[in-house]
């Protein structure tokens, strides 16, 4: 990730390619309109008799002269150009960018809940589809349409060195799509106010080559292998009972579908829709204390015993 | 029309036995009585302005205390449900209570002054306007106060704002507040249009109006066809919230992008509203301390009428990310992009009146003057959230949040500061300090751009709006803290003006009927002007009938302020025709009544009623209110209220 991951003067992918260039050229409009306009202002005060207050402004006579129309004309006509060559740009980037390409190389059902992604990879087969959360791994240099959802308010799904942002809303469903030009982490995040956690409803997407993409997706098809150890076993145990009862496992009885799905868990490199990294420590803390970390989350606080932390940590980090 | 009922007034000149006489049919009565029932529309105005000027103070510290917040990342100051309601309340505060309001006091005070009239069309109504707007304005705190502020932002998304996902009266506060608001806007409204139509002096013909005029004018009309939609909007949702209705409810069958239609068709020809009375403002207050005339007076009113026709079809460049056929959006794109050039018409009138005039630099020449700079930087980056592809990446992110106080600063504030110091002379008859006025311009103007430019940036890496705080590591941080330094120099800015009011009242220097030796009408009354402003009714010959002597070209009339209609039968000023101002009608203006506070009580009454669903409460409020209406439109013999009989058809003396 750059230093600056949100930064959309960099881009990194064709959706967001076509319109850097536009976003420059008004930025560069803007910033040449605003410096001469300055420099006509600071001239014209300069040029003033006298400084003070009603005194000196009675003092000063009163006449008309000079041609002002000529300045609005000049200045209209002037204007004009920027102004034509950006709506022309305009419609021909729109153009360019607005439609979801035809063929995608891959579909994917995002679907936008208060503070997580929810994120299904599509697929003709029913076998090959499976789900994760907060992280969306694509195959680089092909187009990969995005289907966006809603479920519960209206957020906005946003990745700006891929591409601009799209709405989810409920009861309709809004194509975005993405095709990344080189392998890379891009930070994506919600850009609707959606409530109290929508300063912290961040995702990536991981771009990665073909082979490492097939790679990913064939591990992420897998369920949730078995536990071996006995604290292992007793963390699978919690998980059912506790987890279960809104996440997922596939491969155990935890199987609700209202909180992130959990099998590949710790494939994930951030956790709570990126607020913190996805590490053991972090992990814990998490789950003892959500509200802690991220107040006005879904997810209740845990009072797990330290026995119990240790057992399910230590059946989370199999879920590789 | 009864030949009857025919009066030709008496004409004649400006003498102490005449103002002794206006002075006996105008003056309020003194002490509590008198303030609670004034209908005088510069008392009125005052009282408008200084309620803006507190809920500006309000919205103030809401925006310091957020920026303490967001000063550094990770930062715990507030919770993210304190922040939440923060931002929110500091946009509804600033907004609505504070932009409009200023403007529309402004506008009270000063627009019978402007247009030789003794009062507004509609002086009762005027009142009411403002005692809803106090009153709407207290409801709306009310919640806050209780914890119960709004907290899904000023623009109130649904389904974030229905009651699945925010059960609590924050809500509800906000959207009965709006709908009762939207009662004292809509009053106000209809008011400015039919005193800008009636009440002008003889001879200001449409296009001798000030600017200030049109530009109120062209926003009332807009607020009178936009209001409505949101009005509905909030009825419509708090429907949704306690009755189950379905408005914006996807799951049974409505549709949350409607919410957006009708609040953003309201939205953005509310923004030209609350921009083109301030802008009217710069026209008419600039040209004095260059010493000439506007440039391009008829390209100005013009631009004005054209930026609020454009504006009505522009509102979806606030969606265009909500998923909208490409085509729809290209439409209001070349739209947005348009309306560039009316503004554009206005930066170069403005700056050729400056370089072509002979400039006095004063505080408000810097406030009007440098408002120029702050529109041109608010208008370009409008311009770049135009471009559909280009706002895709823009919306939503700090940057808008620079875009949008560079215009509502920008483009309301400066101005209001500038006429503050142009006007208060006329208002108070003391001048502002001028020395205290340059401290309180750099500060403002220092602490606003290093406050809000830097932020153009942060928008630019990607900081999204409307977050609790942020984390590290995403080049934010210098910015923020930036901004946070640049927002409390504003303030102390803001703090100069304040005091100096309050020490110019006690100890400024008098003012005198016009001590900028400006054109325009309100200058040739007294500072302050006398409760009948006008002692004889002028007649105008031109846009500055002060600077006649000096401006006026061969064969051109020439404007009498001294000699004119006398009007002193009763409590009378002059109808006049709706283009050319010709005389054609004597009105008679009501008395002071407390039916306007009688009518705001009731009406509080219902929505405090209707917060709580208790149907007493509403229904006696509704009967409250039919009382105030009955003691409001009580036939009055004075106005003329009653269709003479064949007996004393002989005495009636006015026609109607």
């Amino acid at each position: 990730m750059s230093a600056t991951p949100l930064n959309y003067l960099v881009s990194a992918g064709r959706r967001a390619d076509v319109v850097l260039p536009l976003t420059w050229l008004t930025l560069l409009i803007s910033i040449i309109v605003c410096i001469v306009i300055a420099a006509l202002l600071w001239i014209a005060v300069r040029r003033a008799r006298s400084s003070g207050g009603a005194a000196e402004t009675r003092a000063a006579p009163v006449a008309r002269g000079g041609d002002g129309i000529r300045w609005i004309k000049v200045g209209l006509m002037i204007s004009a150009v920027p102004l034509l060559v950006t709506f022309v740009w305009t419609m021909v980037a729109l153009a360019s960018v607005a439609g979801p390409p035809r063929n995608p190389a891959l579909t994917l059902d995002v679907t936008a809940h208060q503070w997580w992604w929810e994120v299904k990879y599509d697929s003709s087969e029913p076998s090959q589809e499976f789900f994760t959360a907060n992280e969306i791994h694509i195959p680089v240099g092909v187009p990969v349409l995005v289907r966006l959802h809603g479920d519960d308010v209206i957020h906005s799904f946003w990745v700006p060195k891929l591409t601009g942002k799209t709405d989810t809303i409920p009861g309709q469903t809004n194509l975005s799509w993405l095709q990344a030009s080189q392998p890379g982490r891009y930070q994506g995040q919600c850009t609707e106010y959606c409530g109290l956690q929508h300063a912290r409803m961040a995702f990536e997407v991981v771009a990665e080559d073909k082979a490492d993409f097939e790679r990913w997706r064939a591990h992420q098809l897998e369920p949730a292998g078995a536990p071996t150890s006995t604290e292992q076993k007793q963390g699978m145990e919690l998980v059912q009972y506790r987890c279960g009862l809104c996440h997922k496992v596939r491969g155990t009885s935890a199987g609700a579908i209202s909180a992130p799905d959990l099998t590949h868990l710790m494939s994930r490199r951030m956790l709570a829709a990126g607020t913190i990294p996805n590490d053991a420590g972090n992990l814990v803390a998490w789950i003892q204390s959500p509200q802690g970390i991220k107040p006005g989350s879904l997810m209740p606080d845990q009072y797990l015993s330290a026995e119990q932390l240790v057992d399910l940590r230590a059946y989370l980090e199999t879920l590789q | 029309m009864n030949a009857a009922n025919v009066r030709t007034p008496a004409v004649g000149i400006d003498s102490v036995a005449q103002q002794a006489r206006l002075v006996g049919l105008w003056d309020t009565a003194p002490g509590l009585k008198g303030f609670l029932t004034t209908v005088d529309h510069k008392q009125i105005g005052i009282r408008y302005i200084v309620t803006a000027f507190i809920f500006l103070a309000l919205g103030g510290i809401e925006a310091l205390v957020m920026r303490l917040q967001l000063a550094g990342p990770n930062l715990s100051l507030l919770t993210p449900d304190q922040y939440n309601q923060l931002f929110s309340t500091h946009g509804m505060t600033m907004i609505f209570l504070y932009a409009s309001p200023i403007l529309s006091g402004f506008s009270n005070y000063l627009w019978p002054l402007l247009l030789g009239s003794r009062d507004m069309a509609f002086p009762r109504l005027n009142a009411l306007s403002y005692w809803i707007y106090l009153a709407a304005g207290i409801f709306l705190y009310a919640g806050f106060l209780t914890g119960n502020g709004p907290n899904d932002g000023w623009f109130n998304y649904v389904p974030l704002a229905s009651r699945a996902y925010n059960p609590g009266l924050n809500e509800d506060f906000y959207s009965l507040g709006m709908v009762f608001l939207g009662i004292s806007t809509t009053v106000g409204a209809a008011n400015f249009i039919v005193t800008a139509m009636r009440m002008r002096a003889p001879g200001m013909s449409l296009n001798r109006m000030p600017i200030l005029i049109w530009g109120t004018l062209t926003a009332s009309v807009a607020n009178l066809i936009v209001v409505p939609a949101v009005s509905l909007a909030f009825l419509m949702l708090w429907m949704d919230r306690q009755f189950g209705t379905h408005f914006f409810d996807p799951a049974g069958g409505g549709q949350p992008l409607l919410w957006q239609h009708l609040f953003w068709i309201f939205g953005h020809p509310w923004v030209y509203a609350i921009v083109l009375p301030a802008m009217g403002m710069v026209s008419d207050g600039l040209p004095v301390f260059c010493r000439r005339p506007v440039v391009g007076y008829s390209v100005l009113a013009l631009s004005t009428v054209a930026t609020m026709i454009l504006g009505f079809g522009v509102w979806v460049h606030h969606m265009f990310a909500t998923g909208l056929p490409g085509l729809g959006l290209s439409f209001f794109s070349g739209a947005s992009i348009a309306i560039t050039i009316p503004s554009a018409v206005a930066v170069f009138a403005w700056l050729a009146t400056i370089w072509l005039g002979r400039p006095v630099i004063t505080t408000a020449f810097l406030f009007f003057s440098s408002m120029i700079l702050l529109f041109v930087i608010g208008g370009v980056s409008g311009f770049m959230t135009a471009s559909v592809p280009v706002d895709w990446q823009l919306t939503d992110t700090y940057f808008v949040v620079a875009h949008i106080h560079y215009v509502l600063v920008g483009i309301n504030v400066f101005p209001v500061v500038g006429a503050v110091y142009f006007w208060f002379p006329k208002m108070t008859g003391k001048l502002l300090d001028e020395r205290l006025g340059r401290w309180n311009f750099w500060t403002m103007f220092i602490g606003f751009n290093l406050a809000f430019l830097p932020m153009h940036l942060t928008g630019l890496l990607g900081m999204p709006r409307r977050v609790y705080t942020y984390a590290d590591g995403m080049g934010w941080d210098t910015l923020n803290l930036i901004t946070s330094v640049g927002s409390f120099i504003l303030a102390i800015g803001v703090l100069l003006l304040f005091i100096n009011v309050i020490r110019s009242l006690k100890v400024g220097a008098t003012a005198g009927d016009n001590p900028w030796d400006a054109p325009t009408l309100e200058w040739s009354v007294p500072s302050p002007p006398p409760s009948y402003n006008f002692a004889v009714i002028p007649t105008v010959a031109s846009r500055h009938p002060l600077w006649e002597d000096r401006l006026q070209e061969q064969g051109e009339g020439k404007s009498s302020l001294t000699r004119g209609m006398l009007l002193v039968e009763g409590k009378e000023t002059i109808g006049t025709s709706a283009l050319d101002a010709a005389p054609d009608m004597i009105f008679e203006m009501p008395e002071d009544t407390f039916a306007p506070l009688l009518l705001t009580i009731a009406l509080s009454v219902v929505f405090v009623g209707l917060l709580l669903k208790s149907w007493i409460a509403v229904t006696a409020g509704c009967l409250l209110i039919g009382l105030g209406l009955l003691a409001w439109m009580w036939p009055r013999r004075q106005l003329r209220e009653r269709e003479p009989t064949p007996g004393d058809a002989a005495t009636e003396s006015s026609h109607g």
